[in-house]
């Protein structure tokens, strides 16, 4: 069986760059459908900024990015609020909205989008809530929540209207590992159960070798290596291996850019 | 020449902020407006921008109203016109000190508060999170704060009005023995409705206008750090004080000035 | 049951700022309901208007029955023209009545009194009152003043 039978967003020869720094030049990523994608790489290499351009907060210079054929670069602004309910996202802080409560907070998205009836939406937010394990907390504020705690719940809410592409960014960052361990259970559970396509944006090697089917590394503007994650164990490249297996010191020099440190000792003292 | 081209770029770089801001003016009222939707919201803003800025303009309102009759009282009673203190307090009210002082104090009190939300929203990836359940955030967002900064002012500044009127009374007539027909005869004969308090009332819708503009963008525009956000509220206060200033001297001189 | 105390509170607010509104049209503008908007225009031309100014007052007997909305000077006659609005209700000024610039004390404003003569026809809007006293100019009087004592 071949992983890339059914793709369902398809990335091609994608170019953006933050003022003059290139953040990527040329790149071919393909998602397949159904499966748990990963992108991973250094801090500082733009995996955030690809979640934004699928979700088309952000405009690539050249390139396509196709989400069951349509290009999410060329779509206008109803179609893109169209597209963005077929996507959940997960953000880094979790960005659940501080006025309103767990419960509102799942809410929301069924309000804004649908017409169901009062006790319906009721339902679905304390079946999603359940699902992450926090029906119990329904009517706390954001602010009464741990971290973890409010990243399930932003968890909750991105799956509360059953999109078809859940996307992660940086999930793991930051929590315990009792609250990591839930995280990549539920998101591996949640994957299989309700059958959407997860992407994953994370530097956490171990967590993210664990549930992904398919691993993207990202250095220096461009794909260096990719493969399931066995294949990537293989892979001999040091560039792949120095982030790998967390060496300190390799392709990724651990000395910013500098002038020889003689000389600029020396410098100093005279 | 170095000092010249960083001008130029300094110049850009404002003229640039001020396309932003206008297209999120532009795009939050302008384009599809949703009332069904937005009244709760607008509501909701209308308390935390109005009702909460209630305490300090009717505090304000009323010292700022004691002092002028007093002030009044004892530079009027050497020409022996101090009758017509009444007259001079509800005339520098209603014409200029409502509507500014009211803009000056809800910059500092709601605008920066405004600008802190939208910017802590920013930053704390919010908005961003809006966008991407498929809500526009300056509708949702921008647009009740926007409007009811745009309803509040007018009101907050009729209020402070009044009241400092009644303050300059109270003092006058209770502490100063001033004839209280005289003060209120005098006061009604100089007062115009249309053109006295209905200027004073457009001054007002235009400051809040230019004030919650001003906020609103600045939280929108700001970088998305704590540095950031302190430092787009400071701009918040600082770029709205001068513009009701400025904007006030010109209104002044087209409404009552023979310009 | 917080959006129940948001909303009142809201109305509340608005409500205040109503009132706030209407306590500076009737108590600090003097703006009566009555006879807003209900008004005639008369002119007058006087040979000096003194101070007078566009919002002084138009009085009969002392009682306030319009006010003078615009000066400007009549290029036929050169003399100045004054355009006063008088109150709907009051439509009893014989087409004899006469205006007059007064001062209220020594040092007041300027108002337009007018005192009705004895003919059966009112004016209407647009006419004139032909019967016009110019203002006291104190620089006049006291000039008058010593030629009268020289001429003794």
């Amino acid at each position: 069986m071949n992983l890339f039978d059914d793709v369902i967003i398809d990335i091609q020869k994608l170019s953006f760059s933050r003022g003059e720094r290139p953040i990527y030049s040329d790149v071919d990523i393909k998602i397949p459908r159904g499966k748990i994608t990963a992108i991973m790489g250094p801090s500082g290499t733009g995996k955030t900024t690809l979640l934004r351009l699928i979700g088309g907060q952000l405009r690539p210079e050249s390139g396509s990015i196709l989400i069951d054929d349509q290009n999410v670069p060329e779509l206008s602004r109803g179609d893109l609020f169209k597209i963005r309910e077929r996507m959940g996202m997960l953000f880094q802080s979790g960005a659940l909205f501080t006025d309103m409560s767990v419960f509102e907070n799942v809410a929301f998205p069924l309000r804004v989008h649908t017409d169901l009836p009062e006790d319906m939406i009721r339902d679905i937010v304390l079946m999603k809530l359940q699902a992450v394990g926090l029906r119990g907390a329904n009517t706390l504020m954001p602010s009464e929540l741990s971290g973890g705690m409010a990243r399930r719940v932003a968890l909750a809410r991105a799956i509360s209207l059953d999109p078809d592409i859940v996307m992660y960014d940086e999930p793991f960052t930051g929590q315990d590992p009792i609250a990591m361990g839930v995280l990549v259970n539920l998101i591996r559970h949640l994957n299989q159960s309700l059958g959407h396509t997860s992407i994953i944006v994370s530097h956490d090697i171990q967590e993210t070798l664990g549930i992904a089917d398919y691993i993207y590394l990202i250095a220096d503007a461009s794909v260096i290596a990719h493969g399931t994650p066995e294949e990537l164990k293989q892979v001999d490249s040091p560039q792949v291996r120095q982030f790998m297996h967390g060496l300190p010191d390799g392709p990724v020099p651990f000395h910013f850019p500098a002038g020889d440190y003689s000389d600029d000792l020396l410098q100093g003292g005279l | 020449m170095d000092r010249l081209a960083l001008l130029g770029r300094a110049g850009l770089d404002k003229l640039a902020a001020f396309g932003r801001s206008s297209m999120i003016l532009f795009q939050s009222l302008i384009a599809k407006p949703q009332p069904v939707m937005m009244f709760p919201l607008l509501i909701q803003q209308i308390y935390f921008v109005g009702v909460l800025s209630l305490v300090i303009i009717v505090v304000s309102g009323l010292f700022i109203g004691m002092v002028l009759g007093l002030q009044g009282y004892t530079i009027l009673v050497d020409y022996g016109s101090e009758q017509a203190v009444g007259q001079m307090v509800a005339l520098s009210l209603v014409r200029e000190l409502a509507p500014v002082v009211t803009a000056l104090l809800f910059a500092g009190r709601a605008g920066s508060a405004l600008t802190a939300e939208i910017g802590l929203m920013k930053a704390t990836e919010q908005l961003s999170s809006l966008e991407m359940i498929g809500v526009d955030p300056l509708r949702r967002i921008i647009a009740p704060r926007f409007w009811a900064g745009f309803i509040c002012l007018p009101i907050l500044a009729a209020i402070f009005a009044i009241v400092g009127i009644y303050g300059g009374a109270i003092v006058s007539i209770d502490w100063l023995g001033i004839y209280d027909g005289s003060f209120w005869a005098n006061m009604q004969n100089s007062v115009d409705f249309g053109e006295d308090v209905v200027n004073g009332l457009i001054k007002a819708i235009v400051f809040g206008f230019v004030v919650t503009w001003i906020a609103v963008f600045q939280g929108y525009d700001c970088i998305p750090t704590s540095e950031g956000i302190s430092q787009a509220t400071t701009k918040t206060v600082v770029y709205s004080s001068l513009a009701v200033l400025s904007l006030d001297f010109i209104l002044t001189a087209v409404m009552f000035g023979e310009l | 049951m917080r959006m129940r105390i948001l909303e009142i509170s809201v109305g509340a607010f608005i409500l205040a700022g109503i009132l706030a509104l209407i306590g500076l049209a009737l108590n600090v503008s003097g703006l009566s309901m009555s006879n807003a908007g209900d008004t005639y225009t008369v002119y007058a031309r006087f040979e000096n208007i003194g101070g007078l100014t566009p919002r002084s007052k138009v009085t009969m007997s002392g009682v306030t029955i319009g006010k003078v909305t615009n000066i400007d000077l009549d290029t036929d006659q050169l003399v100045a023209r004054v355009t006063m609005e008088i109150n709907g209700d009051v439509d009893f000024l014989s087409i004899d009545s006469s205006a007059s610039i007064l001062t209220a004390g020594l040092l007041g404003e300027k108002y337009i009194g007018i005192s009705v003569g004895a003919e059966e026809e009112y004016l209407g809007s647009g006419d004139y009152i032909e019967d016009t006293q110019s203002a006291l100019v104190l620089e006049d009087l006291v000039g008058k003043f010593l030629f009268n004592e020289v001429s003794e």
